[in-house]
């Protein structure tokens, strides 16, 4: 059926993301007056980036097709490492050396080290053909199970203000994460939508077989959104270690579920092929703004965490409907 | 003349509108007892919108359905089939992981007395369902490990398993071979005989002859015509079909080169599941500059296994040597294939071919875009130059390069894959079943485009099962059974009737070939 013209009913039906996030807005600057403040809407975006940080790594995994479980884990092993290096030192016995390592040092080998898992999980997915489902999900138990031999199950504190500084830090005024975190949606949007490699992730996703026949290497393709999205979770770890001045053996537990949530409600399809990267920073803006509003507003964690569910139940059900008539 | 046959099924005044577009304007159609009507029309025209309202699939804005003289609305499929009213679809509506049996009787079961599936009863009711279509499968595979065509038997199976009194078959016949289409004409005439009303949607004009007795023809979701087919000829149905006269095909000029684009000799590909079966045994192939070579054969001939194999899809379990421009090639993905000039576009092009929810242009310029790298980045300008030109070149009808693909209709799907693949500039065109689902005037214009790129010195292979069609297209006909190839003839030697011959397992030569119309 073509759809010529843009009509108004398409043109909500793409934006919804945009206008539930606005309704919120609006209806929490109206119960509360300490919601809309610029103090307070760069609260919400720091708060938000490390979730925008996996939830960019998340949208290109599930374009793709696939899914990844193992972010949380990455995120805090990828912390852990960074924290240890920087504190520690790795001591290599049989040369009897002591390896040293400046900030910019530990900060790469924290983001390597999501890399390497990231890369991992793309490398058994493809040449093994697991689901992806499983392959992160045994991910997920070797990097936590990682993060607890390396840190021993303790925490590791005490890192220094100059690796703080990305956590805590302003620039102009404005936190570090969100400067971070706007770059990376900058540097993913231009990737998504302009590159080459963009186009083949939403092939591969749309339809793999035909992706293959098209002469597209699919399982390079797959291989590096796994391993750009275990990138990004190393970068997430480092914002929540240097946050918290703390790499916590169990950082990240669950932050898996709210990435999947972030893209799913900002309106990107599970199965692949279909979603933005802006429709994810909706996505974790919306629930930033939940979060935030319901906690100006006194309203109980527990009932939070019962809101924020039905609102993902609701975001994919409006989407559902709206693209009911794409079938017809 | 028995127009007064009872009218079983009637529509009245039906409308449809989706999004964008009139489906349906004030259709009505009669559906008489023991006649089989005729749905015709271009894609699009609305026949397949007006079937699923009258099986409950769709509910219309407008009109109403009378069953018996009895106005009656369907909620849902299975009410309609309650009442009476079964529907083969188009897009098979089959469960991969499901056995035949299972798909036949999906949603009602039989029971035995504990409550549980009788699955012996199922598969004896299965297997003699399966004997009167003469599908030799047994009732516990799996549906996935059946070809489409295959499939389609089952569908069919699906449909006569519950007693119907109208049944409704949308292009039963495009990917059954010729013999199984003789076994489902039996099938309808019995049906026939039986007293139901048949509606039935096709695009081969020529198998009305063998069954029809009543048309109906469509156009843009508008009516044209309706009347016995006794008083239409087929030029006339054509040209209320599309609205114009039919463009005589082009004189081909036989401007095959000298030069061998591609050799393939003994490709062999083991069966997956058999030992010691084949599915492609020794096949030799050579495909010339400038010439079409068309490779027919019936389901299960192993035709697209042969492509796929070309193509390095088997890289693994295949066996024997490629040469392309008289180099040898190792193909062995189809990424190398690609690099070697070959192109190949799939049977099943939503599946295999297109990525339905990207646009035309994200579609025709996936293979070529490496062509428009700057450093990673998609040079658009250039793209678009490209997607400009191929959809001027294929005359490729949509509203825009950026309309998304899905919406095109089938004819213009395969345009657009066919402008993806000319992007790579390829040597070899590997075509498979090229024309299957597309409609009469797309259909001319696809063997155009096809006798445009031949001429412009590309080796074209086109695979086949409608005789017809290879006629029309091929200059050089290679037949396929059972996965050898059986036997190669020039366009002036191959008839119906020898290729027939050839296609058929050697056993059964002769039985049903007969009734086989051109």
């Amino acid at each position: 059926m073509n759809t010529r013209q843009m009509t108004v009913r398409d043109w909500l039906a793409r934006s919804q993301s945009l206008i539930a996030l606005l309704l919120m807005v609006i209806a929490m600057s109206l119960l509360s007056e300490s919601f809309l403040t610029a103090e307070n809407g760069l609260n919400i975006l720091r708060q938000i980036s490390v979730n925008l940080c996996l939830s960019i790594g998340m949208t290109l995994i599930i374009l793709s097709g696939g899914i990844d479980l193992s972010v949380g884990a990455i995120l805090a092993l990828s912390g852990a490492v960074a924290a240890g290096v920087l504190k520690n030192g790795i001591a290599i016995p049989a040369l009897d050396i002591l390896l040293q390592f400046t900030v910019p040092g530990a900060i790469a080998a924290g983001i390597l080290t999501g890399l390497l898992l990231g890369w991992f999980n793309g490398t058994v997915i493809t040449r093994f053909r697991l689901p992806p489902f499983v392959a992160t999900l045994g991910m997920f138990s070797i990097a936590r199970g990682l993060t607890m031999l390396w840190t021993g199950g303790f925490p590791i504190t005490g890192l220094g203000a100059t690796f703080g500084f990305i956590g805590t830090g302003l620039f102009l005024g404005v936190p570090m994460p969100v400067w971070i975190g706007a770059g990376l949606v900058a540097v993913f949007v231009v990737l998504t939508r302009k590159t080459r490699f963009g186009r083949y992730l939403y092939a591969v996703g749309g339809n793999e077989r035909a992706a293959l026949l098209t002469g597209l290497r699919v399982n390079n393709v797959k291989v590096w959104v796994y391993t750009l999205g275990g990138g990004l979770a190393g970068v997430a770890g480092l914002l929540v270690t240097a946050r918290l001045d703390s790499a916590q053996p169990n950082a990240g537990l669950g932050y898996e579920l709210d990435s999947i949530a972030a893209v799913v409600i900002g309106g990107t399809s599970l199965s692949g092929g279909r979603g933005t990267i802006m429709g994810t920073v909706l996505g974790c803006l919306i629930i930033g703004v939940l979060n935030n509003g319901l906690f100006l507003l006194n309203v109980s964690p527990f009932w939070q965490q019962v809101i924020k569910g039905f609102v993902i139940i609701a975001a994919v059900a409006i989407d559902k409907a709206n693209s009911k008539s794409d079938d017809a | 003349m028995t127009a007064s046959a009872e009218a079983v099924l009637e529509a009245r005044g039906i409308s449809k509108a989706f999004p964008g577009v009139q489906a349906l304007d004030d259709v009505s159609i009669v559906l008489r007892r023991g006649r089989l009507t005729a749905l015709l029309g271009e894609n699009g025209a609305g026949k397949s919108t007006l079937m699923n309202i009258v099986a409950g699939v769709l509910p219309p804005d407008s009109g109403e359905i009378l069953l018996d003289g009895s106005p009656r609305q369907f909620a849902n499929p299975r009410e309609a089939r309650e009442a009476g009213i079964a529907m083969i679809h188009q897009e098979l509506n089959l469960v991969a992981n499901l056995t035949v049996a299972e798909n036949v009787f999906l949603g009602r079961e039989p029971l035995n007395r504990l409550g549980f599936v009788d699955v012996a009863r199922m598969h004896r009711a299965t297997a003699k369902l399966l004997d009167t279509l003469d599908l030799p499968v047994s009732p516990g595979t799996p549906l996935g490990r059946l070809r489409v065509g295959q499939q389609q038997v089952v569908e069919i199976a699906k449909a006569l398993s519950t007693d119907a009194r109208v049944m409704i078959m949308d292009e039963p016949t495009s990917a059954i071979t010729e013999h199984e289409i003789e076994v489902l004409f039996g099938i309808v005439d019995k049906l026939k005989q039986q007293g139901v009303a048949i509606a039935y949607i096709t695009h081969k004009l020529e198998e009305l002859v063998r069954i029809g007795d009543d048309a109906v023809v469509m156009r843009d979701g508008k009516l044209i015509d309706a009347a016995p087919l006794a008083n239409l000829d087929r030029e006339q149905i054509v040209r209320m079909m599309v609205g114009r006269a039919m463009p005589e095909r082009p004189p081909r000029a036989a401007a095959a080169g000298d030069g061998e684009a591609l050799r393939a000799t003994k490709l062999t590909l083991p069966h997956p599941d058999r030992p010691g079966g084949f599915l492609v045994k020794d096949v030799d192939l050579v495909a010339r500059p400038g010439e079409v070579l068309g490779i027919f054969g019936l389901m299960g001939a192993g035709r697209t296994e042969l492509l796929e194999v070309i193509f390095g899809l088997h890289a693994k379990t295949a066996s024997g040597s490629i040469r392309v421009d008289g180099e040898p090639a190792n193909i062995d993905s189809p990424v190398a294939a690609i690099a070697h000039g070959l192109a190949l576009a799939p049977e099943d092009r939503k599946r295999e071919g297109l990525v339905l929810g990207l646009s035309v242009r994200e579609n025709a310029s996936l293979a070529s875009l490496n062509r428009f790298d700057r450093a990673g980045f998609v040079d658009e300008r250039a793209e678009r130059g490209m997607v400009d030109a191929a959809v001027e070149r294929f005359r490729i009808k949509t509203p825009s390069a950026d309309e998304i693909v899905r919406n095109l209709s089938g004819g213009n799907q395969q345009k657009v894959i066919l402008g993806k693949w000319l992007a790579t500039q390829p040597r070899v065109l590997l075509l498979d079943e090229p024309t299957r689902g597309i409609d009469v005037g797309a259909k001319e214009e696809i063997y155009t485009l096809i006798h445009e790129l031949s001429a412009a010195g590309l080796a074209v292979i086109v695979v086949s099962s409608e005789l017809p069609e290879i006629l029309a297209l091929a200059d050089r006909i290679m037949v396929m059974c059972e996965g050898r190839k059986t036997a190669e003839l020039g366009r002036d030697d191959a008839d119906v009737e020898s290729l027939m011959q050839a296609a058929l397992p050697a056993q059964a030569a002769g039985a049903p070939a007969a009734g086989v119309n051109a």
